[in-house]
């Protein structure tokens, strides 16, 4: 063997790895395991397969709770994945201050995100110090109440049309041996269904007073007292529904075990994929019927600033499927949240997705609070709610009590 | 020190070098990570470093919040109901059942394998089987009820008033095994003539296993306690699989506290303070009892 044919072996074999290269591997950890959203993630992986990359999917089953720390120990501990799922927010603040993002300014203006993506106060969370760092993928807003039509007809009364109904028509389930409302033991369950009745009872300014500005006065006050007083009512209609995971709380509705449950529009998902038709089967109240508003907050891919230049290619390739209008349209309707932009077409969208949309295009939007709160403030409010929400040892007063000084020192 | 060795002798350190090169890892490891680690975490305590360790001071500022946050207090409440009744439960149980066990019954060996075979799951399968054991619907309470009781009521772990007693059930199904076969092991080590003896006196059998026996079993017990006494402040992973810390923070204990505001809530502050205050915890348990029990008797 001569040394040209070594030389000619030698290169190929570094040609190879660059020509295989094209179909690069790129890990992506999410939280989404629930059945609507595993079917969801799936649209994701298919279209980003469909560029000549490859999804490797790393889903970590657990709530977001569980799943965060073990993404941003990934990260920090200098092993991070090629993209990964957070809520929009602040939840990353401090790994993009840390320089461990990357930068998608780049792809941002290539693909006019500024201009498609609606609400644009989505893209604004992404935004630290004038460059993007990640790339929304929907909407979810928490502000919705689930009814089970059965549960209803089974204990003989009208399903309702907002909250104040439902707890009227609760002593009727109760009545029926159903359980009036559905609540997952998790702390971020109790925390949102809080935040839920702020808004929805409360509206926007009270909202905006105690989360955005942060008044410790108005979290204090009278208007804060109704909350929770029906936040006191709500713990004693869910009280003795023993689930922990939130699609555990979802199937008792679903099942017509439970008369309804406050919780996100990921919900829709779950009734998605088991058959069941908007309007007959369930019910869904955005704003729980009482006030139209929702807040807008959702999910959004980061990208860890990664050495590996074809990993970096793949990234921005990823970035941009994800805010593709196929995609968009694919997942969201799998997934039962809205997409980030409003020029698609959902006339597949059912009954409770288009509500949403409508509410959303109207402009009846506050930002979420994993946007206005840091996650440390978060955490405080779930230890307070849970405790609040599990034992009728800690009244509303003293609840709310606590909730103010959590407040006065939110950051 | 080299000069006072008289020349022909080997030299002090380096006698038995092999064995002293062999722990050298052991104590980088220790003086690195265990001593290393501990210090840093102790000092970032008094930083308001968040998802990211930052050097910037604020004092006392997280130890306030800490003892001010009732979900901290439920914690330290839950720690020493646990602790104290873990202890003295799996000593007392333990020990009877190797009392029992010593009396040369029939198929002892079939039983010791019984009993010690829960110490061989982890805590987080533990937490899960007794999570359906004590599930109302499908464990004791939903059995007892379908055989006619049907007021009967046995829910701990969906009490906030009892469910740390529910944890300490498991804990002790699994962990009394263990301390059963430690004292075992200290009873067959007692010498036959110290039973002949007290026959002889007519001592009755429950007296002399109480103030002959287990004072001869004082190592046994030390062993024992420095166990079981590790296992109860570590104490995460049965309360994470049996409740997550539910019903609300009724089952909350302070490792728990410390995760979930290093990981969950991105604050290291809070928690670096939340397990500085863990290990002062231990060290006020055992500076005072290593002084009695190595500081009295320097060289006889």
């Amino acid at each position: 063997m001569n040394i040209r044919a070594m030389t000619a072996i030698l290169a190929a074999t570094v040609v190879l790895p660059l020509g295989a290269a094209h179909a690069t591997d790129l890990e992506v950890t999410h939280w989404w395991t629930s059945g609507g959203e595993a079917a969801a993630v799936a649209e994701l992986a298919k279209a980003f397969d469909a560029t000549g990359n490859k999804w490797v999917d790393g889903a970590i089953a657990g709530a977001g709770s569980t799943a965060r720390p073990i993404m941003i120990s990934r990260i920090t501990g200098g092993d991070p994945m090629g993209a990964t799922q957070f809520n929009h927010g602040r939840q990353a603040e401090e790994l993009v201050q840390a320089g461990l993002m990357r930068d998608l300014t780049a792809v941002a203006e290539k693909g006019k995100w500024r201009e498609v993506i609606k609400p644009v106060s989505l893209l604004d969370s992404c935004t630290i110090d004038g460059k993007i760092y990640c790339a929304p993928v929907n909407i979810h807003s928490w502000q919705w109440l689930w009814l089970s039509n059965e549960a209803f007809q089974k204990a003989g009364v009208p399903v309702p049309t907002n909250w104040n109904e439902f707890v009227a028509a609760a002593p009727a389930l109760q009545k029926a041996g159903l359980q009036a409302l559905a609540l997952g033991g998790q702390p971020w369950q109790a925390n949102g269904l809080f935040d839920t009745l702020v808004l929805a009872i409360g509206g926007k300014e009270l909202y905006e007073r105690v989360y955005k500005d942060k008044d410790e006065e108005a979290a204090a006050g009278p208007e804060m007292a109704k909350i929770f007083a029906a936040a006191d009512q709500a713990r004693q209609l869910a009280k003795g529904s023993n689930v922990q995971d939130w699609n555990q709380a979802t199937n008792l509705v679903l099942t017509g075990k439970a008369g309804g449950q406050i919780m996100g529009d990921w919900a829709q998902g779950e009734f998605q994929i088991a058959g069941k038709k908007a309007g007959t089967d369930y019910t869904c109240l955005p704003g729980l019927g009482l006030n139209q508003v929702l807040a807008t907050g959702g999910d959004a891919f980061y990208f860890p600033l990664l050495d590996d230049e074809e990993k970096s290619k793949a990234q921005d390739i990823l970035a941009e499927t994800i805010v593709n209008p196929k995609t968009q349209v694919a997942f969201n309707l799998k997934k039962g949240s809205v997409p980030i932009r409003g020029d698609v077409d959902l006339a597949a969208a059912n009954d409770c997705m288009k509500k949403g949309i409508e509410i959303i295009s109207k402009g009846n939007v506050v930002t979420s609070t994993d946007q206005l709160v840091s996650a440390d403030t978060q955490k405080q409010k779930e230890d307070l709610m849970s405790e609040f929400f599990a034992s009728t040892s800690i009244t509303p007063e003293q609840a709310q009590e606590r909730f103010a000084e959590i407040i006065g020192s939110a950051d | 020190m080299a000069k006072s060795v008289p020349s022909g002798r080997p030299n002090h350190l380096l006698r038995n070098l092999n064995s002293k090169i062999a722990s050298i890892p052991m104590i980088l490891i220790a003086v690195v990570i265990f001593l290393g680690g501990t210090l840093w975490t102790v000092v970032y305590s008094f930083t308001n470093s968040r998802l990211l360790p930052r050097f910037n001071f604020v004092g006392l500022d997280q130890y306030e919040r800490l003892w001010a946050s009732s979900r901290w207090m439920i914690s330290i409440q839950n720690l020493a109901v646990y602790g104290i009744l873990s202890l003295i439960f799996s000593l007392v149980i333990g020990f009877v059942l190797a009392a029992l066990m010593d009396q040369k019954i029939r198929f002892e060996n079939t039983f010791r394998t019984i009993f010690l075979y829960p110490f061989a799951l982890s805590f987080i399968v533990t937490g899960l089987v007794w999570q359906w054991v004590l599930n109302p619907e499908f464990g004791i309470q939903g059995i007892v009820r379908s055989l006619g009781w049907e007021s009967f009521a046995f829910d701990p772990l969906y009490n906030p008033d009892i469910v740390i007693y529910g944890i300490l059930i498991a804990a002790l199904w699994q962990g009394t095994g263990l301390v059963m076969c430690l004292m075992l092991a200290g009873l067959r080590g007692i010498d036959e003539d110290i039973w002949k003896a007290a026959r002889v006196d007519g001592i009755p059998m429950w007296r002399t296993y109480i103030f002959v026996v287990i004072p001869m079993m004082r190592p046994v017990f030390i062993t024992t306690l420095v166990l079981i006494a590790s296992g109860i402040v570590k104490v995460y992973d049965l309360v994470v699989a049996q409740t997550s810390g539910g019903p609300g923070n009724a089952s909350e204990v302070p490792a728990k506290y410390v995760y979930d505001y290093m990981f969950q809530a991105q604050n290291l502050g809070q928690g670096f303070a939340a397990s500085t205050m863990m290990l002062l915890t231990i060290a006020i348990i055992i500076i005072p009892w290593a002084y009695l029990e190595f500081g009295g008797r320097k060289r006889g």
